[in-house]
């Protein structure tokens, strides 16, 4: 149990004062002997060893001498200051909150529209969109693979009319959206500007977060449409119009939530989500964009599991890992460039269906970790979820969970409260370490899209799942309510989406087909069509289609002829 | 008797991505010593029906995490009936909500299994369903 997860560097061997390079104090050497000693002889540990949820052995105590070269100017520095452990902001949650920003989409665009409104009437302070699957997969409500899927996973999205009415009322100009959609996400992007420019919104002005993270989705989320060569260009496309034409939107979200929840360790989602991010930055350079133009548009998204000093490791890490790959890899001159900006969701993977109402207590500590470790931006997740999407009561709650951290518990009140600490300093350390070795690892396999292709993080997180389902499986880890304090109780109330919402869908569609101009429509796709067989930005061409009421489909379809769909070989 | 491995078809029906417990699964059940044979992802209940047939498999065992259960489910059982497969045992885990369980056994699916399932509680069940 004490093996350390692949790619880690561990150092210090659990439980051992003197292992590995370790130079105790006299004092502690002395504590050893004199208190440690007896207690341990008269009552031994709970276990033999402990461990993260990720397998990462912990020691019992930790003291300076686990900090021997530990320079707090050089590894701390000040808030908003390189290597930016401590935080991006000199005042972190003093100067602002992070934006509380619940992930919601269900149904039609009504439907999600309603319960946008709700949450910003209910003091949320940001919009996140959760789409269908087909739409995620580019498909129209109304194709034969749509069947049973519309609306269920998040808000069916098929064309700009869909669009309009899902921002019906809710200024862009004021509120930041962010969107999660991958494959087809320049197109939904461009239906999003649509609106903005309809209501009349600066586009150098709006702001918000589309995720645009195709790597991971070859890697844990697996919502892919093309091979990885034209998914990159497209996200290339999407930097290059962003740098142009929207300064302040974040033209990516590059996300390890997907890969933890897929099953990796804290290091594995660490690294993984890191190197996608010097593959965004060495795809970018490539096309001849400035390191310090496009790169402060890249945002990142991390998960928030159980193991609360390990999460805030994982982030302190982060942004070291990302100002260091920034300045000494790419000579970046540009602070801005520097500071790793992130959202921050609570683990959907670590609620339980069983005693539902536990889940609320798992999402308040995750989310006090996200806060704790410098997040600029949350999602909380609802204790119904491992049963169906939230309710509005559920929803609620998650939201209320993110105010009392911010309002009632003082964490708040100052930058970074565990900074200095022996532990987390040393973690912070180790996890940082652990991540070198794995971004290391894959830049000699040839950067992450050679890694991909070969399936090597696929495989190193199917096999963290598998150990860690195992450990479950023995109790050697203790879920409550699922492998230990097991209880009888009443069924959850959940939210039931049923087909009405597919032939309301169907019907819209039918409606609009009728209605636009179907030989503007065929002229921009063939446009477009064209366009993908070239070098030209597609950016532009996926505007003009969007505009004359194509939809997701046809435009998904268009690209499809030229690029061709993935298949993955299923590593089991 | 011979001693005949358990063959069991891992399925992903509909376009949800989310593979982790459809792996697991795969992988638990091989290292309890039987047959595994993982379609991959996004399949069509008429892949899966026919991927059945020709892996004469005992078990099917669907993942599904997309809300489609209700819609794919009984599509599939429908086209094992007709394909004369009806002694197939087919499991369901994944996102399931309380309220649409009675109505998916009534459509054939031996068992579901919610997040937080054991393994050997799967393994255990196989075991029991499956008529050597």
């Amino acid at each position: 149990m004490s093996e350390p997860s692949k790619g880690s560097t561990s150092t210090v061997v659990p439980s051992e004062t003197k292992s590995a390079g370790r130079k105790p104090s006299s004092q502690e050497i002395a504590w050893e002997e004199k208190t440690l000693g007896p207690t341990l002889a008269k009552s031994p540990e709970r276990q033999a060893s402990f461990t993260t949820i990720s397998n990462y052995p912990i020691r019992r105590l930790y003291t300076p001498a686990d900090l021997p070269d530990w320079d707090p100017q050089r590894d701390l520095g000040y808030p908003a200051e390189p290597p930016y452990t401590l935080g991006i902001h000199s005042t972190m949650h003093r100067g602002r909150l992070w934006t509380m920003r619940q992930f919601a989409g269900f149904g039609t665009a009504e439907d999600t529209n309603q319960r946008f409104r709700y949450l910003l009437s209910q003091g949320q302070t940001g919009l996140s969109t959760a789409f269908d699957l087909p739409t995620l997969m580019g498909y129209d409500s109304d194709h034969p693979l749509s069947e049973g899927e519309v609306g269920k996973c998040g808000v069916a999205i098929s064309s700009l009319a869909d669009m309009e009415v899902l921002f019906d009322q809710i200024p862009l100009a004021d509120v930041t959206t962010s969107m999660t959609i991958n494959s087809p996400a320049a197109v939904i992007w461009a239906m999003y500007l649509a609106v903005a420019e309809k209501q009349g919104a600066d586009w150098k002005k709006i702001s918000g977060t589309l995720q645009n993270d195709i790597l991971k989705e070859y890697i844990a989320q697996k919502e892919y449409i093309y091979p990885p060569e034209p998914s990159m260009r497209l996200v290339i496309d999407t930097f290059e119009f962003g740098v142009k034409n929207t300064p302040k939107f974040n033209t990516i979200s590059i996300s390890g939530y997907h890969i933890r929840e897929a099953g990796s360790t804290a290091i594995q989602e660490l690294a993984f989500t890191l190197r996608d991010g010097l593959e965004y930055v060495e795809w970018g350079m490539r096309r001849g964009l400035d390191v310090d133009e496009f790169v402060p548009q890249l945002s990142f998204f991390f998960n928030a599991h159980s193991d609360f000093f390990e999460e805030i490791a994982k982030y302190r890490a982060a942004r070291r890992i990302w100002h260091k790959a920034m300045v000494e890899r790419y000579r970046s001159k540009n602070p801005r460039a520097w500071a790793l900006r992130f959202h921050t969701q609570t683990a959907g993977c670590s609620l339980t269906a069983q005693q539902p109402y536990n889940n609320v207590v798992r999402t308040a500590i995750q989310a006090l970790a996200a806060v704790l470790g410098g997040t600029q931006s949350l999602h909380t997740n609802s204790l119904d979820e491992a049963w169906a999407l939230p309710t509005e009561f559920a929803a609620t709650i998650a939201l209320r969970t993110q105010q009392i951290i911010a309002h009632e518990t003082g964490v708040t009140n100052t930058v970074d409260p565990l900074g200095g600490s022996y532990f987390v300093e040393t973690l912070t350390n180790e996890v940082e370490r652990g991540a070198w070795d794995y971004i290391q690892k894959i830049d000699a396999m040839g950067g992450m899209v050679a890694a991909i292709e070969r399936g090597y993080p696929q495989r190193e997180i199917a096999e963290a799942s598998y150990r860690y389902q195992v450990s479950v499986d023995k109790k050697e880890k203790i879920i409550v309510g699922v492998n230990d304090f097991v209880a009888k109780e009443k069924p959850l109330e959940t939210l039931q989406i049923d087909e009405t919402v597919a032939h309301r869908q169907a019907d819209r569609l039918r409606k609009l087909r009728t209605e636009r101009s179907s030989d503007e429509v065929s002229r921009r796709l063939a446009a477009l069509r064209k366009a993908t067989q070239g070098n030209d930005n597609l950016m532009p061409y996926i505007y003009d289609a969007v505009k004359s009421y194509a939809t997701l489909g046809e435009i998904c379809d268009a690209m499809r002829d030229t690029f061709g769909t993935y298949e993955e070989v299923a590593i089991t | 008797m011979l001693d005949k491995k358990i063959r069991v078809l891992i399925a992903k029906p509909g376009l949800d991505g989310h593979d982790r417990g459809a792996k697991v699964i795969a992988r638990a059940l091989r290292d309890a010593g039987m047959e595994v044979i993982y379609t991959g992802l996004r399949q069509t209940p008429e892949m899966i029906a026919s991927a059945a047939v020709q892996e004469d498999v005992d078990v099917i065992g669907l993942s599904i995490l997309s809300g489609a259960h209700n819609t794919l489910c009984p599509q599939l059982m429908g086209l094992l009936r007709d394909k004369g497969m009806d002694d197939v045992v087919v499991l369901l885990g994944g996102i399931i909500p309380e309220a649409d369980v009675a109505a998916l056994k009534k459509a054939g699916i031996a068992e579901i299994f919610l997040p937080g399932t054991s393994t050997q509680d799967i393994v255990e069940f196989i075991h029991k369903s499956v008529v050597p």
